[in-house]
């Protein structure tokens, strides 16, 4: 290798070298490690240090209602800010979002009412600077609702559709940070020069313009970046020579790309892997021990641990806890048969103890059946002792996304550097029964909303009447939905395209467009309902359908039994169906997650009681969870129904929260870790593409919830992502405690 | 063939080693005073299925249970000895670890045949003297004994439970007669205590059967971890 002999030394080359392909890069040079935990090593009395300041700055956040401070003079970008360290003697990487630790910076690209009534949410005002300058510039959220329909206004305010990005960033882009490292700025900006002209010889169409404007965007953010990490001292135009540079280079990609953007979940991606090819180098040199290894990634995750962005209260409702969603995946195997699992899977899940439980970076653990046994007995007993991971299935994603693929926010698949995603919140399912009941009138705010059909007043619903008025509606749904994601997209590519993410992307990036339904196990149990037992619905004084008489029983989802379940399966594979007619913007590709993060609380608020019995304004089960409690066969038939939902239905992710107290995993620490690996295996087997493990006692947390400074670390999962629980509000934390806990029969 | 069972338990994992499915059948010729599933006591009509359709529904959870396996409970699994058995078989032939969790009041032909195709016998062993056997739970202490010589003879795997209730065997005398009853035997491979607890009082109340124990105490985790030390040094 002639080019960066001393960056690329002792690598194995090939075609990543002229191009960037960091995938061919780690398949050429990693080691698998398939040995047990006993490697590792605890945390440097430096990251002690560091981690004490972080507390103490941490502590302060709390005290201070959740937010340390606003910086409201200075719009965030790369280069704003100068830089800024937690403690600059114990820092082996550096590099702060703002001036000073925790501080959360402005971002008003998203949108301006957004950033200002976030500002007053906790006490600050938006500087008169910033005010003036936005007075003149178009928001992402200003050009949205320059086209937004009445309908799109109408499906967004009855909560038909909610949290939809049209106000902040939208987030789920994962750039590959790993190329700043391997490559240096300088490489990958020459390479996008090139694509550049290359796209010159083309047709200037519409399209090719965009992307040639786009392109230059992301050669001057890449450009931002060089200078951003000089700030600092540090010159990154060329490659990381060494793991301690790796490691920061990479913080530096991430880092700028937050300064850019505040999406609502900005995953790390799967840089665990290949992050250990420099560490197995410089320990070969001679230069660095596993204390110095654990120490560079212990002190990485201190610095995601600060990662903060400056949310609205509404916005907390829909997403408890504060989340980033610095997903980083970890595991999986690769397409050859070797493992991808190297002493850094370990020593990522590791910070945990290191440094504490917490929520974040989301450490997602990559199932496969082939996975080295050690490595499946550590990941369940991290499960058991922290509740801060989740599982998402390789052997599932492996043949459909390659083995470079990574987690964007929690559950969806991207193949790294390679496929980008339209994010598009979800979808009320309920909401869409109970308005196909009442002929397309919303019967909270008493609005038509979709086509006018009479209302279904009959004596005792019929289940084939219902399910044709409902398919009917769904289909208009769809086109309703896709339109509003179009609308969204266009304009965040127009007003806040993400610059740095997407110059760590290949140009000709593939898109996909993911839409989401909330509400699925009750919308399932209300048509068994109709279908089982016997459903009067109840008339007002409009005659609209304001609530349901069921009489018998009839069956519900969670309990394996092929009946509903297959009424749930069908729902989706027609959602979807039904998504697919519509044209999206650039050609993207429709997926469709059964995910709701927090936001089943606000679903279900925002919808009237339905047939399955459940109270109007009852909240939903998250994702795809059964409805708490009626699972009234044990644990693994409840996961047996969620794992019959199809993963080729809902590419962008399945999500299921699972709870169980310790005394019914097993009698003592062995048997729950080998009870958790049999029970993660046979969910994965079948299928299942993802579960959040959490192994706790109900009472634990409800002392939580009255005794919230006893506990300022408990972490539990709950869609999808971690939280500190003290975090939630008191409403999800009620949500959380009345779920479904599977106890000793 | 027909049976009748009382519900499913999907995930088990106290009732066996591994992860376990637990079929609770129903039909008991005893009644033990302290018995947590009264409502699996009798055998009920509306409850009846056919042994197909039961290892059916068990073997949907083959995935996750085929390193531990499945546990006939109940109710007393020998009482319907030729349905378990015929569940049973089906699941062994897919290589399923099959346990019965049984009193040992019942042996029948049918039960040495349902014993021909169970891996490990969970014995409750209730009490130590013949006349508490009688008072409490209406069995025999020499019955169960001989059950426990016969699995001896079989070379089956035993674990055996035992229930300790505040003032009625929470003390030492009984704790050293159970090891003077157990000792010797080569088929005994773990002995479980398992502490009385009242959360069955609202299933019987819901019967409208008066629960014996009601206003006995739960058993005390720290002095039943005293007793089976006790036991263990002694054993």
């Amino acid at each position: 290798m002639e080019r960066f002999a001393n960056e690329w030394e002792n690598f194995i080359g090939g075609v990543w070298c002229d191009k960037p392909d960091v995938r061919e890069f780690i398949q050429k040079n990693y080691t698998p490690y398939i040995g047990d935990e006993s490697f590792l090593a605890g945390p440097t009395e430096r990251t002690v240090r560091l981690r004490a300041a972080l507390e103490e700055k941490l502590k302060e956040e709390r005290e201070k209602g959740g937010v340390i401070g606003i910086d409201t003079g200075t719009v965030s970008s790369l280069t704003n800010y100068p830089a800024a360290y937690l403690s600059r003697e114990d820092e082996l990487i550096v590099g702060l979002q703002t001036g000073e630790p925790l501080v959360r910076s402005v971002n008003p690209f998203g949108g301006i009412r957004m950033a200002r009534s976030a500002c007053r949410a906790y006490g600050y005002e938006l500087s008169e600077e910033i005010e003036r300058e936005f007075y003149y510039r178009t928001t992402h959220n200003d050009g949205v609702f320059r086209v937004y329909t009445d309908s799109m206004r109408a499906m967004r305010h009855t909560g038909i559709l909610t949290g939809l990005p049209d106000a902040y960033g939208r987030g789920r882009i994962i750039g590959d940070y790993r190329r700043v490292a391997l490559y240096g700025i300088d490489f990958l900006i020459e390479q996008k020069k090139q694509d550049k002209v290359e796209l010159g010889k083309k047709r200037m169409t519409e399209e090719n313009i965009r992307l040639s404007e786009e392109l230059y965007k992301q050669i001057s953010f890449l450009e931002k970046l060089k200078e951003m990490a000089a700030l600092y001292g540090i010159d990154i135009s060329r490659p990381a020579s060494n793991a301690r540079e790796a490691v920061q280079w990479l913080y530096f990609g991430y880092l700028a790309a937050n300064k850019e953007q505040n999406g609502a979940a900005m995953s790390l991606g799967r840089v665990g892997t290949f992050l250990d090819i420099y560490m197995e180098r410089d320990i070969r040199r001679g230069i660095l021990d596993e204390h110095g290894a654990q120490e560079l990634i212990d002190q990485f995750v201190i610095k995601l641990r600060m990662i903060r962005h400056l949310r609205t209260p509404e916005y907390n409702e829909l997403f408890g806890g504060d989340p980033m969603w610095i997903t980083e995946a970890v595991g999986g195997m690769g397409e050859d048969g070797r493992t991808l699992v190297t002493k850094n899977a370990y020593r990522f899940l590791h910070t945990l103890y290191n440094l504490g439980y917490a929520p974040e970076p989301n450490l997602t653990v990559l199932w496969s059946d082939k996975l080295p046994q050690p490595f499946k007995r550590y990941c369940a007993k991290v499960s058991i002792d922290t509740d801060s991971i989740q599982y998402e299935n390789d052997d599932l994603m492996r043949p459909r996304f390659g083995d470079d693929y990574a987690i964007a926010c929690c559950v969806s698949a991207m193949k790294i550097g390679k496929q980008m995603q339209f994010f598009g919140a979800r979808c009320n399912l309920p909401k869409i029964l109970l308005l196909a009941l009442n002929g397309g009138r919303e019967e909270k705010y008493d609005m038509q909303i979709g086509p006018s059909m009479p209302v279904m007043n009959d004596d005792v619903l019929d289940y084939d009447a219902v399910r044709r008025r409902l398919d009917y509606y769904l289909g208009w749904l769809a086109g309703e939905y896709v339109d509003t994601m179009n609308v969204i997209h266009f304009m965040h590519d127009k007003y806040a395209y993400e610059k740095t993410q997407l110059a760590l992307h290949d140009t000709d990036v593939e898109r996909v467009m993911a839409f989401g339904a909330a509400g699925l196990s009750v919308i399932a149990d209300s048509l068994s309902a109709i279908k089982y037992a016997r459903v009067h619905p109840v008339l007002d004084e409009r005659g609209l359908i304001c609530g349901f008489e069921t009489e018998g029983d009839f069956p519900k989802f969670g309990n394996d039994d092929d009946r509903v379940d297959s009424i749930a399966s069908e729902l989706l594979d027609r959602f979807i169906t039904e998504l697919r007619k519509n044209p999206t913007y650039r050609g993207a590709i429709h997926t469709l997650s059964v995910l709701t993060i927090t936001s089943n609380v606000v679903y279900g608020k925002k919808t009237g009681a339905t047939p399955d019995g459940r109270a109007a304004g009852e909240p939903f089960a998250p994702g795809a969870n059964p409805m708490h409690n009626r699972e009234k066969c044990g644990a693994l038939a409840s996961l047996n129904s969620v794992a019959k939902l199809s993963y080729d239905s809902c590419r962008d992710g399945i999500s299921n929260t699972f709870s169980i107290v310790p005394a019914a995993l097993g009698a003592d620490d062995t048997e729950r870790v080998d009870n958790l690996v049999s029970i993660l295996g046979g969910y994965f087997a079948q299928n299942a593409h993802h579960i959040n493990i959490n192994v706790l006692d109900r009472q634990k947390l409800i002392d939580a919830m009255e005794n919230p400074e006893l506990y300022p670390n408990l972490t539990i999962r709950v869609s999808g992502y971690a939280v500190n629980f003290h975090k939630l509000s008191r409403e999800q934390q009620k949500e959380v405690i009345s779920r479904t806990f599977h106890e000793t029969v | 063939m027909k049976g009748y069972v009382h519900s499913l338990q999907s995930m088990g994992t106290l009732d066996g080693p591994g992860v376990r499915a637990v079929l609770f059948t129903e039909g008991c010729p005893l009644r033990c005073a302290y018995c947590h599933n009264p409502d699996t006591w009798e055998c009920r009509a509306e409850d009846a299925a056919e042994h197909t359709e039961i290892a059916e529904r068990i073997l949907r959870l083959y995935p996750y249970i085929k390193d531990g396996g499945v546990t006939f409970s109940g109710g007393e699994p020998c009482a319907q000895a030729k349905f378990v058995c015929e569940v049973a078989r089906v699941l062994r032939d897919k290589g399923l670890h099959i346990a019965i969790d049984t009193c040992g009041d019942i042996d029948n032909a049918d039960v040495d045949e349902l014993l021909g195709v169970t891996d490990l016998v969970l014995l409750d062993v209730k009490f130590t003297t013949e006349s508490d056997y009688v008072k409490y739970c209406g069995g025999s202490l020499a019955r169960t004994l001989s059950f426990l010589d016969k699995l001896e003879r079989l070379g089956k795997n035993v674990w055996i439970r035992h229930v300790v209730v505040p003032t009625l065997n929470d003390n030492e005398k009984d704790v050293s007669r159970l090891a003077d009853l157990l000792r010797g035997y080569k088929c005994i491979k773990r002995v479980d205590f398992l502490p009385f607890k009242t959360l069955c009082r609202e299933k019987y109340e819901s019967l409208g059967i008066s629960f014996p124990l009601a206003d006995t105490p739960q058993m005390d985790k720290n002095r039943l971890d005293e007793l089976y030390k006790g036991f263990e040094g002694s054993f």
